[in-house]
């Protein structure tokens, strides 16, 4: 297990490695940083100056080198527009970020568990329809738009609920379901195919002759296994979610990561945008490289076939 | 004597003697086969012949600015006209004609997209697969570094160094989207090399293009045929996303996204301005969605998708 668990770490840090190349190469790629940082008036010496204070006159294997030695240390530089050190935007930014995904999370598991469970135990019935069609719905709405509804009715019009930055644990309702929903709805056929597959097969069977009650078969005998695929596709799920949570926290100014990297793209402020890159992958790559953990400590087969 | 090969059990079965009762039991297992979803094949194609049809079907220029007739509604509704019969937006301009228009970008760029992915992703599958050891080691990183970066920060990352443009659209999404394939192709492929008529073809003397193009290509093709239709709505989405976030297709060119966008604060007041256009989107992705599944279940129905 030990074995299994530092060649997956090593295998992520190889992953984050070839990121950094990318997200170097795309900043640089994108033109002369110096005119966006100099003044109109800055004259040829101005430049020269700058780009030996920068180390912009290095070669670019030795500014790359320096760039991923400062980011390991959480140095990435200084925001071009806010002035200030890009990783205490971070800081202040990050937390709102997982208490949003967190919540969404939430949400989606309680509405998601059940009604895939239901869906597959009730087949063919009004509440296997019903799940189906929640599951076609959240695949098929597009998350902004839904989100625009929400706060243009909910928030604004009706003035139910704060659909606008942070204010008590009532802003996180509309964001948090508006992240939540499109999660839900693959959640839901993940275990509504998986426990269909699982309470088709021959244990199941043989649990029932043996006189196995029938709601230890569904809950411990079934479901567990039908546990599997869903922690396979957790990671995916998550990398979704991030993607999501661009879109959602620019449309209700939610102050989190998503905002930040939407505003600093918006205003070509790179040191922001590298940073909110590196970052974001980073936590990508860390719960993914749980996820596998997770897989491998639930089914053995996963560690002995790499 | 039975000849050799055929055991008796199965001879008897293929005369219809023995399977009387078996041959029920397997016809009650098997699922049953759903019908072919009609309307989301009429909804594809009239989507399609919409979009090819444009400069004849739409009713007026999507461009034409009519201050004088910002926010008319549509048709059905009090003070609404059949000059415009799906009113107007904030500029008076045809919404009609621009949902008309806008068909356009978001089924080319989902099958564009999709298409140019899943041919990269295939192939990369295919020869990891084949090749395995070191190769499928390699290329499988690359895979799972692609996998965790979020589409929307690539594409929003693309669209201010480059610029934004359909091109950038596509590629973005393409560039991240082809792992997907990879992943789930080279699992088939892992599974067909344990097979025997891959051997066979070895032993008969079959290149790696051969065994490739000949034999393991079309044994994954039911499988790519239900990812890329199931991937087109998805794309479909994450395009109109981006034109919402305004690193999409660029203004004045008509696309869903961006017209939601453009709607957005009038939703209240003017609800048809991105109301419509959302239905739209809803409606493309969500044929898309339900026509994938058919296909899974009839061709594919092992293969898990989120």
């Amino acid at each position: 297990m030990i074995r299994f668990i530092l060649s997956r770490l090593l295998q992520s840090l190889a992953a984050l490695a070839i990121l950094t190349v990318v997200v170097f190469v795309l900043a640089r790629t994108t033109g002369d940083p110096l005119h966006m940082i100099l003044p109109m008036s800055a004259t040829a010496e101005d430049y020269a100056n700058a780009r030996q204070y920068l180390g912009l006159d290095r070669p670019y294997i030795e500014q790359y080198l320096s760039f991923v030695g400062r980011a390991v240390t959480g140095d990435f530089g200084t925001s071009l527009r806010a002035r200030r050190p890009v990783m205490e935007l971070i800081q202040e930014r990050l937390p709102n970020s997982i208490r949003l995904a967190a919540f969404a999370m939430g949400v989606s598991l309680a509405f998601a568990f059940p009604l895939g469970i239901l869906a597959a135990v009730w087949k063919g019935t009004g509440v296997d329809r019903t799940a189906q069609v929640i599951a076609v719905l959240g695949q098929s709405l597009p998350t902004f738009w839904v989100a625009i509804v929400l706060v243009e009715f909910v928030g604004g019009r009706w003035q139910w609920l704060p659909a606008g930055g942070i204010d008590g644990w009532s802003s996180y309702v509309l964001p948090g379901f508006t992240l939540g929903w499109f999660v839900v709805a693959g959640l839901m056929r993940l275990l509504r195919s998986g426990m269909l597959e699982v309470l088709d097969s021959e244990y199941v069977k043989l649990a029932r002759v043996k006189g196995v009650v029938e709601y230890r078969v569904i809950w411990l005998h079934a479901l567990r296994n039908a546990l599997v695929p869903v922690v396979t596709f957790a990671g995916i799920y998550f990398s979704i979610l991030v993607t999501t949570a661009i879109v959602v926290e620019t449309v209700f100014a939610w102050p989190g990561l998503g905002r930040l990297a939407y505003d600093g793209i918006s205003s070509r402020d790179f040191p922001v945008i590298q940073a909110v890159v590196l970052t974001t992958a980073a936590i990508v790559a860390v719960v993914n490289l749980g996820v596998d953990c997770l897989y491998a400590l639930i089914d053995p087969r996963i560690r002995y076939a790499r | 004597m039975t000849p050799v090969g055929i055991d008796p059990v199965s001879a008897e079965r293929a005369a219809g003697t023995l399977a009387i009762p078996e041959r029920a039991a397997a016809a009650a297992a098997e699922p049953r086969r759903r019908r072919l979803p009609v309307l989301s094949l009429g909804i594809i194609g009239l989507f399609v012949l919409v979009a090819i049809l444009a400069p004849m079907l739409s009713p007026a220029n999507p461009l034409d600015q009519s201050l004088r007739n910002r926010f008319k509604p549509p048709v059905w509704m009090e003070g609404g006209s059949t000059a415009h019969l799906l009113g107007t937006d904030r500029l008076g301009r045809d919404i009609l004609s621009r949902i008309i228009w806008g068909s356009r970008v978001s089924l080319a760029a989902g099958v564009v997209t999709v298409l140019l992915a899943s041919a990269f992703g295939a192939a990369v599958g295919l020869v990891a697969g084949y090749y395995g050891g070191r190769t499928d080691a390699v290329l499988m990183r690359v895979t799972d570094a692609t996998m965790s970066f979020p589409v929307i920060l690539l594409a929003l990352i693309l669209a201010v160094t480059v610029g934004p443009s359909f091109t950038n659209v596509v590629v973005a999404i393409a560039v991240i989207l082809w792992a997907r394939y990879a992943r789930v192709i080279r699992g088939q492929v892992l599974t067909l090399m344990g097979l025997d008529f891959i051997a066979q073809a070895r032993i008969a003397g079959a290149g790696a293009w051969r065994i490739i193009t000949r034999h393991l290509l079309p044994n994954t093709l039911n499988t790519l045929v239900v990812l890329v239709t199931l991937q087109v709505g998805y794309v479909i989405i994450v395009e109109a996303s981006l034109s919402f976030l305004g690193a999409g297709i660029p203004p004045p060119t008509p696309a869903w996204g961006s017209m939601i966008a453009e709607g957005r604060e009038f939703v209240t007041s003017a609800w048809w301005a991105s109301g419509l256009p959302g239905l739209a989107i809803l409606l493309v992705v969500l044929a898309f969605n339900v026509l994938g599944d058919w296909l899974r279940d009839t061709l594919d129905p092992k293969l898990r998708q989120l």
